[in-house]
């Protein structure tokens, strides 16, 4: 059982990040013409190495409103990893700093690496099935 | 599951746009007209958008408030209309059609774009519905 929990682990993590940055960016395209919104992302690589490398504190508070805000900064963003602003190319007088194409691209890239991770995920699954059914 | 949270989100981002497009809707059919419920001619309406926390780090967008423009009212001369003043002027409203129009587009595009976020959202859930089939 154990084995195989490890086999599935990185796909695990790294769906699972993959599904947290694809609702970052949707929320940074949804605010796109939000004024003072400003555009947020995270460090794809950073947060999977440290998931992969460290455990999640055992406990931890619970955040039930949306209001709510997490207890140690660490646990702020997802996987121990801080909550980034993006870098404006071109600033707009509203105070937002969405930039919709470059949004749009991260979307989309974001969405091609979560199916390729599925993809990776239905072969080691059906290699696995192979080996037990024979 | 945090995949779930954006159709929030987009859903969210639709409905400001199109409460957005509505009012735009309105300014751009009473832009001729000199005289309203309350007596005086036609103010632009202008939505503000506020962004607002869905679930985690999903942020989505509400309506704020539908506040009235500041921007001052046009006068045109035009003595034989019943609505002049004893200068013969006429006050209109406010209403700057060009810039509702840019304001029509952009409403339509980025709801265009919440609607292709959508479907890719839904794709992408489908598949992880077929793992493992």
């Amino acid at each position: 059982m154990n084995r195989l929990d490890d086999l599935l682990q990185f796909h695990h993590q790294a769906l699972s990040l993959r599904g947290q940055r694809q609702q970052l960016i949707a929320s940074n395209i949804a605010n796109a013409d939000t004024p003072h919104y400003k555009a947020r992302d995270f460090d794809f690589n950073a947060a999977l190495q440290s998931a992969l490398t460290h455990d999640r504190p055992a406990a931890a508070l619970a955040t039930t409103a949306p209001g709510h805000v997490a207890a140690r900064p660490g646990e702020a963003g997802p996987a121990g990893v801080p909550l980034l602003y993006r870098t404006q190319t071109q600033g707009a007088v509203d105070g937002n700093s969405v930039d919709v194409d470059a949004e749009r691209a991260a979307f989309a890239d974001n969405a091609v690496h979560y199916e390729a991770n599925l993809t990776f995920l239905n072969h080691q699954i059906k290699a696995m099935l192979a080996a037990i059914q024979g | 599951m945090s995949l779930f949270d954006i159709f929030n989100v987009a859903g969210s981002a639709m409905n400001a746009q199109s409460q957005r497009l509505n009012v735009v809707a309105s300014n751009l059919a009473n832009a001729d007209s000199a005289t309203s419920s309350t007596g005086g001619p036609y103010r632009a309406k202008q939505v503000v958008f506020n962004a607002v926390p869905v679930a985690g780090d999903a942020t989505g967008v509400a309506v704020a408030a539908v506040i009235d423009d500041p921007s001052p009212m046009k006068t045109v001369y035009d003595p034989k209309n019943p609505l002049a003043d004893d200068k013969g002027y006429v006050t209109m409203p406010n209403v700057n059609v060009v810039e509702e129009m840019v304001n029509m587009i952009s409403a339509s595009r980025s709801y265009q774009s919440n609607v292709e976020m959508m479907n890719t959202t839904k794709s992408l859930l489908l598949k992880t519905l077929n793992l493992g089939q």
